[in-house]
């Protein structure tokens, strides 16, 4: 009880600290300045829109990446591959997890941008090697929510529709997927979050020039690169405007997180409607990963649990 | 990490006091520029190890701030990595402790071997953009530069920008190692170093005909020299003016040479 109050204690305090910091500073210069599209600390002007714009497009290229991939891997896992390849590839998908966020972006610098700049042009540090990096570095978080999000689909759900002839990849497409579906968009929400709040990897990768890319070949400065890599030089305004950067993201990321928490508990209501059984235990295991939240937010989704 | 450093060395500073049953530590603080702190506290812990009665804090800010630490006496001694505008001359006393070169880099592959100032303020203002126009290969000039706030990317700002704002196009890197790396994997790339961390990997060029080395960097001849500035509100006296006398001395000298600093002397 003490600890679970403490580590509310310790998130109200960041936020507050955040919102002391960097609130006042929003409030001098005013939402105009702040959310226009100039960032010259220096001079006053400290427009973080070009930031959430990098923050967008490499988050969304992250998942036109790594959803396609992460489905598809826990759509095998779950419902297709053998017990033994199971146990076998999902602690490897979790260690892919484990790979410190500097080595992606090691080795983003020392393969992937030369790659670019040879194969595709431009200057090889850009939105598209940071949407790479990340597509990868989101899988594990969406491949292991999805997993658990498909094996509390109840297996007579499954039982049912092959004994009504369907084929196995109907059986999967059909019935299975969209049992599991509020699962599936948390799990693809909270892989969001990781994208959003990822920053080492993208520093290295993604360029980090303040400025409207025109295609994915041009580099472009997310949030979280914004604050990491100024911070250690800024002091007064400057540094207020990196916490306000700071603002803007914790409520990104605030957004995602409630946003994923709904789509389950959603899912929790309408199983639990019928009374059954097994939608009892399905509600049960489907609330169960709540606890993998993205880095950004610790506490957010367990202080929304009954 | 640089606080933790830097209390580790104040601990160790006591705990050597306390332990010889000397006078109580004698305090001495430092803030500025963040390209003069990494020396500043290899110079701390070789002046402490040998006058365990001193403590010294080392801290950041940046070169702005180590003036304003300066003047309002925060600090003893402030850092600064940039030449002092007319009216904060006035208000402290600057020694220069070392100098160092900004080195401009570019891929070994790169034929051009020679700018000049003002066609570095085009490229980097990116009215030149072309590798051709500076008599290179007719490819796109890939500008890497240091993050805001960073007192490479201010002494460069300074020498070279002549007022003009470095493109918002160019590839914003948060360190010399990355601004070097980055240039070594990119034909197309420039960027600017200090001469210490100029190596194989990449070419260094000479700017208005002038190789940087210690003899042009020392004399001045080399365009892009900033000199590394201990400030102090007065004349420096007491701990701040042992530790100053040291770091011009040569042992000082020495550790900032082994570091890849040049001595303070023009001419």
């Amino acid at each position: 009880m003490l600890l679970a109050f403490s580590s509310i204690t310790i998130l109200a305090l960041i936020t507050l600290f955040i919102f002391r910091e960097g609130a006042p500073l929003m409030a001098r210069v005013g939402l105009g300045n702040f959310f226009s599209t100039e960032w010259r600390p220096g001079e006053g002007l400290f427009g973080i829109s070009l930031m959430i714009v990098g923050s967008t497009v490499v988050t969304f290229g992250a998942l036109v990446l790594g959803v396609p991939f992460g489905l598809a891997c826990a759509i095998v896992l779950a419902e297709m591959a053998p017990d033994r390849a199971r146990t076998l590839l999902k602690p490897v998908i979790e260690i892919l997890a484990g790979i410190p966020s500097v080595v992606y972006g090691f080795i983003g610098i020392v393969v992937l941008l030369p790659w670019i700049r040879s194969n595709l042009g431009g200057p090889g540090a850009s939105a598209l090697a940071a949407s790479l990096i990340l597509g990868i570095m989101v899988l594990p978080t969406i491949i292991g929510i999805s997993i658990d999000a498909l094996q509390a689909v109840p297996n007579s759900y499954r039982e049912a529709s092959l004994a009504m002839g369907a084929t196995r990849w109907q059986t999967i497409r059909r019935v299975v997927l969209p049992a599991a579906r509020s699962g599936l968009v948390a799990a693809i929400i909270l892989g969001m979050g990781r994208a959003v709040g990822e920053t080492m990897a993208v520093i290295m990768v993604a360029g980090n020039s303040v400025q409207m890319p025109r295609s994915p070949l041009d580099p472009v400065r997310t949030l979280t690169a914004n604050i990491a890599l100024e911070m250690g030089y800024a002091a007064g305004d400057h540094q207020a405007a990196l916490f306000a950067t700071g603002i803007v993201l914790f409520a990104i990321i605030m957004a995602l997180n409630t946003v994923a928490n709904l789509a389950r508990g959603r899912r929790v209501k309408r199983a639990t409607a019928p009374a059954a059984g097994a939608e009892d235990l399905q509600a049960a295991r489907d609330d169960a990963p709540q606890g993998e939240s993205p880095p950004g937010a610790p506490g957010v989704t367990g202080t929304q649990r009954p | 990490m640089r606080p933790l450093v830097a209390r580790a060395l104040v601990l160790a500073g006591l705990l050597g006091a306390l332990g010889c049953g000397r006078k109580p530590a004698t305090g001495l603080t430092l803030a500025g520029s963040t390209s003069v702190q990494p020396f500043a506290e290899k110079w701390a812990e070789a002046f402490q190890a040998k006058n365990p009665a001193v403590e010294i804090h080392v801290q950041g800010g940046g070169s702005t701030a180590g003036v304003k630490a300066a003047v309002t006496g925060t600090a003893q001694i402030g850092m600064c990595s940039r030449e002092l505008k007319p009216d904060e001359a006035q208000a402290v006393t600057a020694t220069v402790v070392a100098r160092d070169g900004e080195t401009m880099i570019v891929h070994p592959s790169m034929p051009v071997n020679d700018l000049t100032v003002d066609q570095l303020r085009k490229i980097y203002s990116r009215e030149t953009t072309s590798w051709k126009e500076v008599g290179g290969p007719d490819r796109r000039i890939t500008v890497v530069t240091r993050e805001q706030g960073s007192g490479a990317r201010g002494a460069f700002e300074d020498m070279v920008m002549n007022g003009k704002q470095i493109t918002s196009a160019a590839l914003v890197q948060d360190s010399q190692g990355a601004v070097r790396q980055m240039v070594s994997t990119d034909p197309a790339a420039i960027g600017y170093v200090s001469h210490g961390v100029v190596d194989s990997s990449v070419k260094g060029l000479r700017l208005e005909g002038v190789e940087p080395n210690e003899e042009t960097i020392v004399s001045g001849r080399y365009p892009l020299v900033r000199p590394f500035l201990f400030l102090t509100k007065g004349a420096p006296s007491g701990a701040a003016k042992e530790f100053i006398d040291w770091v011009l001395g040569p042992e000082g000298q020495a550790i900032g040479r082994k570091e890849g600093l040049f001595p303070p002397a023009k001419q």
